[in-house]
């Protein structure tokens, strides 16, 4: 019978030597199997005297745990290796294209009307909404409209009886508003208007508008400046500047129009597409409640003042996102809707 | 509004001199659209000739060979020789020549060149050649050459840049952009007095007589009124009338300034009396018309309605029938004219015409816009009269007609008018309160320098007997101006709204949003997280819409809100359904080879409710789909899904044979929630028929829900369900069916039955074909059971599932397929 430091010797480099899993396995069986030259030992331990026993018993032992320990060691090296060349075999190009998830988009003007609606709630301002067909009543005599005023007319407005119309503005809402709260009063409306427009470029018979409101004790002139020019920063970027020019709307007083600096070209670029050259776009309009507005609802306006603007959802979606073609909005083809992922 | 600047500045004191008119200007309310240049730069080397001689060219019937002497400017030293195809030139003219090398408006460089055999050393031009409008050219020379006025047939003007010479070199005319509420600015006057106002310059009024001294300067005999008298027989309808009488009129070209005038201000010269009328209505805004007193019977001018019916000639030879609201200026015999529209042909002045009357009247603004429109007639005088022309105004410009005939020799005013005046307006004295006018602007501006910016507008502004409050009466051209707030805006334009703080108001309100909003953004999030588009199309739609969708016979889509006034019968009524627009929407990205197209619209639809109300309108929801995710059971997935994402619970499905729009084998109702259903909408496969209306040539799926009851139903709340800890015992069922049955039937029963172990059935098969007889389907599901405080025994799920074969066996037809 062979030594155990014989066995030892030689399982230590036929392990070394073994080529593969397969060898390995052998190896374990051949030596520390049920049979394996290793068991044989510790099974003849028997014959030994017992105060020898245990010192053989212990070198056997530790043996044992060498030789499985050295089997173990190259096991490992084999799924290693096996593992690397997998890994190596898997290699895939990244550079093919991904495989296609999914992604709808929003419509172009409800991303828009989010956007502003959003700055004025962050400030806020509710979200409110009336009717598209709306009563004359509603959309201009109680908006201050003179009786005569040509936007009444067939030629500009939609009529659907003689005292009902599709609303030519957004403006409707505040009567409704103001007739169904008791100040203050804070909204923002969007939705859909109509006018007479034949469609072109730049006309659409349907567009669609966001009208605010604030009514208060002691709202001012200069916090309408201050409101409008905040929103115009945070929709076009701190570094526009805001102008406000005198203009006429039947329901405020005073009126103004805003013109905002040129977001494109600072008033920098004579032949600017979006400017034209002259460094300021027409961006809406505004003005202090008409106190005949106010008295509509009630309010006194003695107590409270009031201002509201209004402004055209796809002239800022057309300016912000460089669109040159208004009926773009309403052909739905995918190839411009999928443009604005995101 | 067109106002040439040279205009302008005649009523400003010391001349309209700031250069930066533009910014300060838009600044205060006078926006400006644009500054129009007549006579710029780039129109070079164009100068004052006469046409010495002008012959035949022999080889052409349609050219003549002119001589022009250009003076100096001919480097040659002699007259040039110039063809030209125009047929108004005559020997002893004279004429703007382009000389070699000049260059036109618009750029057209001039060479000289032979024409037809016959040298050509410049060009004779047009006023269009140089820069004016067809519609301002006079009409004797729109066709042909300038043939320059009189003022300019001078020898030794010749040679000279004929722009220049005619005081249009570089002449700006600034576009004004006027509301509505301002008429005041329709006139170059009006405009003047804002620019005063903006500058604090003085403004200087039109000459006439009359402001130094009643009819100074007029023969006494005969006066006007032995001519004429004026009779008011409705005054609601004509505030005031005046008539003044001219004679010995000689019709002829107005002088030059004038011409220039109203071409830079965008009218056409016509002769003197038209052009002094013209003028005065652009000077003041108030118009004026002038009548052959020959054709004046009776001696009386009556202002009255016409008789319903009545036929009329206006100037422009077209009969008019009239109505008996028609206001009309009569004499003593028949109508002469349609009050503040148009005059009658029958009373024109003509090349003849020696004595005119001449009216200057203040009609009724809405009695012209009413007329103006039954009678489709606009002119130049209607459009202001629509908008209102104070009665205080006529006399100035009355005076100012008289004042420009005798100034530029035109006739012999006669002193005296018939100043019909029946009901004298008196413009408002507004109390306004110093402390009411900060509180609205935000502004600490004091008393004395509010006055000062109203007094600057031509406000008369005097004390009251209370402190901080002091009356404000506008200059009667200021219609607009009526309450305290008109007075607010007049300060805060004159302040400037640039000097204006920026502030933002203290309040402590918060946001809110609508359920329905706040739905339709959540819907909209997981709408586009599966993957579909979001479109919008028209609220307005046409009718046959409904017929194209199969739905021609369905009143609850064709009892349609209908536009009075449509662009067009393809947008004449609003939509019952988005159906239609769906599905044109697909058509057209089919059409532009989107290969798949998976979009929805949320949007309005309306129902009528009759003549008087409102229509009700819904907020719908509609998906359409076609290409390689098309199929029914997407969009059903797309719909649970969303369902799911609003929080309501378990839709019900059943099929829908008989909708027309849909597949009758491929279409069901949903209905939610399970406990208390109510019908949410259709879903379905897109009928073949209809499909092929739209030329779509691709299955078609579709839906159509009605958003405002989800938003209803959404419930966006969620409880924590305890997580079960007890291992779940896994079964599948294969079972044979007929064919009727329905998955829900089954499912239905395995549910009853499975009791309160069963936590979930699913279908993970459909089998039709070999082993399975004709007329049945094998549908196989998994079963999952779990104990909610214990593991489950074996013979306790066996049972249960026994449970469940016993009643599918009874309920549904259904048994076990390996059995």
């Amino acid at each position: 019978m062979k030594k155990a430091e014989e066995i030892f010797a030689e399982a230590k480099g036929l392990i070394e030597r073994a080529a593969d899993p397969a060898a390995i396995e052998e190896l374990r069986i051949r030596y520390l199997g049920k049979k394996g030259e290793v068991t044989q030992i510790l099974k003849g331990m028997g014959q030994l005297a017992p105060e020898e026993r245990k010192e053989f018993g212990m070198k056997v032992n530790r043996i044992k745990a060498d030789v499985e320990g050295l089997i173990e060691d190259k096991k490992r090296g084999f799924e290693q290796a096996g593992r690397s060349l997998r890994l190596a075999a898997e290699k895939i190009d990244v550079t093919e294209p991904g495989r296609d998830v999914p992604a709808g988009t929003k419509h172009m003007i409800t991303i828009t009307i989010d956007e502003i609606s959003g700055i004025f709630m962050n400030m806020g301002y509710s979200v409110t909404e009336g009717p598209e067909v709306e009563t004359v009543f509603h959309n201009f005599d109680a908006l201050n409209a003179a009786p005569n005023h040509p936007s009444r007319e067939l030629t500009d407005t939609f009529y659907i009886t003689e005292n009902t119309l599709l609303r030519t503005q957004t403006s409707p809402v505040q009567v409704r508003t103001l007739l169904s709260q008791a100040p203050p009063v804070k909204v923002v409306s969007p939705g859909r208007c109509f006018r007479t427009d034949t469609p072109d470029a730049t006309h659409s018979p349907m567009f669609h508008q966001i009208e605010g409101l604030l009514v208060d004790e002691g709202v001012r002139m200069t916090d309408l400046k201050g409101t409008l020019d905040l929103f115009a920063k945070r929709m076009f970027g701190e570094g526009v500047r805001t102008k406000f020019r005198p203009h006429f709307f039947p329901f405020t007083e005073p009126s103004a129009e805003m013109d905002m600096s040129c977001f494109v070209c600072g008033g920098e670029d004579p032949s600017c597409r979006v400017c034209k050259g002259s460094g300021w776009i027409e961006i809406l309009g505004c003005g202090m409640v008409h106190p005949n507005v106010l008295k509509v609802g009630g309010i006194d306006t003695e107590r409270y003042t009031g201002f509201a603007f209004g402004m055209g959802v796809e002239r800022i979606a057309m300016l912000k996102h460089g669109i040159d073609d208004i009926r773009l909005f309403y052909e739905n083809d995918l190839r411009f809707v999928q443009q604005f992922y995101g | 509004m067109f106002v040439p600047l040279s205009w302008l500045d005649r009523y400003i004191d010391g001349g309209v001199r700031e250069r930066d008119y533009a910014e300060r200007f838009i600044l205060s309310g006078s926006n400006i659209e644009q500054v129009h240049v007549t006579g710029g730069d780039e129109i070079r080397g164009v100068v004052l000739g006469k046409l010495l001689d002008v012959r035949p060219h022999p080889d052409s019937d349609h050219l003549v060979i002119c001589a022009a002497d250009v003076g100096a400017a001919s480097e040659a030293g002699r007259p040039l020789q110039i063809v030209t195809g125009a047929s108004n030139v005559k020997t002893g003219q004279y004429v703007p020549v382009v000389m070699h090398g000049g260059v036109c408006a618009g750029g057209l460089k001039i060479k000289k060149g032979k024409l037809r055999g016959e040298m050509s050393e410049g060009m004779l031009c047009s006023a269009q050649e140089l820069g004016f409008d067809d519609k301002v050219v006079p009409l004797m020379h729109k066709d042909g050459i300038w043939i320059l006025p009189e003022e300019f047939r001078r020898d030794e003007l010749i040679g000279a840049d004929v722009l220049e010479v005619l005081g249009l070199r570089g002449a700006e005319t600034i576009e004004f952009e006027i509301t509505p509420n301002r008429p005041d600015c329709l006139s170059v006057l009006g405009i003047a007095r804002e620019f005063a106002a903006v500058y604090d310059r003085k403004l200087l009024y039109p000459e006439t007589l009359e402001r130094n001294g009643a009819d100074a300067g007029y023969p006494a005999e005969p006066a006007a009124e032995d001519f004429i008298r004026v009779e008011i027989a409705k005054p609601e309808l004509c505030g005031r009338y005046i008539a003044r009488v001219a004679t010995d009129i000689v019709i002829k070209e107005s002088p030059w300034p004038m011409q220039r005038s109203l071409m830079l201000a965008g009218m056409r010269p016509i002769n003197n009396i038209v052009d002094i009328t013209n003028f005065v209505m652009l000077e003041l805004g108030h118009p004026i018309h002038a009548f052959d007193i020959r054709q004046i019977e009776g001696g009386v001018i009556r202002v009255d309605t016409a008789a319903d019916g009545e036929r009329f000639v206006t100037l422009d030879g077209q009969e008019r029938t009239l109505f008996s609201d028609t206001l009309m200026i009569k004499d003593g015999v028949k109508a002469v004219a349609a009050a503040g529209i148009m005059g009658g042909l029958n009373s024109e002045i003509r090349e003849d015409t020696a004595t005119i009357l001449i009216e200057a009247a203040s009609f009724d603004a809405d009695c012209v816009r009413r007329t103006s429109k039954k009678l489709g007639i606009r002119s130049e005088a209607s459009a202001r009269y629509e908008k209102g022309v104070p009665a205080e105004l006529s006399r100035l410009a009355s005076d100012r007609v008289c004042a420009l005939i005798r100034e530029t020799g035109a006739g012999r005013v006669l002193a005296g008018a018939a100043d019909a005046y029946p009901v004298r307006t008196t413009p408002p004295a507004i109390p306004v309160r110093t402390a009411r006018v900060n509180a609205v602007l935000g502004t600490d501006i004091a008393e004395e320098e509010m006055k000062g910016f109203l007094r600057r507008l031509e406000m008369v502004v005097s004390g009251a007997a209370e402190a901080g409050v002091f009356e404000v009466t506008p200059p009667y051209v200021r219609l607009d101006v009526k309450e305290e707030i008109d007075v607010v805006e007049e300060v805060a334009r004159i302040y400037g709204y640039d000097v204006l703080d920026t502030t933002i108001h203290a309040d402590t309100i918060l946001a809110s949003a609508s359920k329905s909003w706040t739905s339709r953004d959540l819907a909209r999030a997981a709408l586009t997280g599966y993957g579909l588009s979001e479109i919008q199309t028209y609220s307005f739609v046409a009718p046959a819409g409904a017929a194209l969708i199969g739905a021609g016979e369905d009143p609850a889509k064709t009892d349609f809100v209908r536009l009075i006034n449509p662009l067009g019968e393809e947008n004449s009524v609003m939509r019952t359904t988005l159906l239609p627009g769906m599905l044109a929407v697909l058509a057209h990205n089919f059409n532009h080879s989107s290969a798949n197209a998976e979009i929805f619209e949320i949007g309005n639809t309306f129902h009528s409710l009759g003549e008087n109300a409102l229509p009700r309108e819904e907020l719908s929801l509609c998906l359409g789909i076609y290409g390689e995710r098309g199929d029914f059971f997407f969009v059903k997935a797309v719909i649970e899904k969303l369902f799911a994402k609003l929080g309501i619970k378990e839709p019900l499905w059943e099929a829908e044979e008989n909708d027309p729009s849909y597949h009758p084998g491929r279409c069901a109702r949903v209905f939610a929630p399970a406990d208390e259903p109510i019908l949410i909408g259709t879903v379905g496969e897109i009928h073949p028929d209809t499909a092929a209306r739209f030329d779509i040539d691709s299955r078609i799926f579709a839906a159509e829900l009605s958003f405002d009851k989800i938003a209803e139903l959404a419930d966006t709340r969620r409880a924590y369900t305890p997580l079960r800890r007890y291992p779940a015992v896994l079964r599948d069922l294969a079972l044979l069916a007929a064919e009727e049955t329905t998955v829900f039937q089954i499912e239905s029963v395995v549910r009853a039955k499975g009791g309160g172990i069963l936590e979930s059935v699913r279908l993970f098969d459909v089998y039709r074909g070999k082993q399975v007889p004709e007329g049945k389907k094998s549908l196989a599901f998994n079963l999952t059971f779990r104990g909610r405080d214990r593991t489950l025994t074996d013979e306790e799920v066996a049972k249960a599932i026994q449970k469940i074969l016993k009643g599918l066996e009874e309920e549904a037809g259904a048994i076990l397929r390996d059995s």
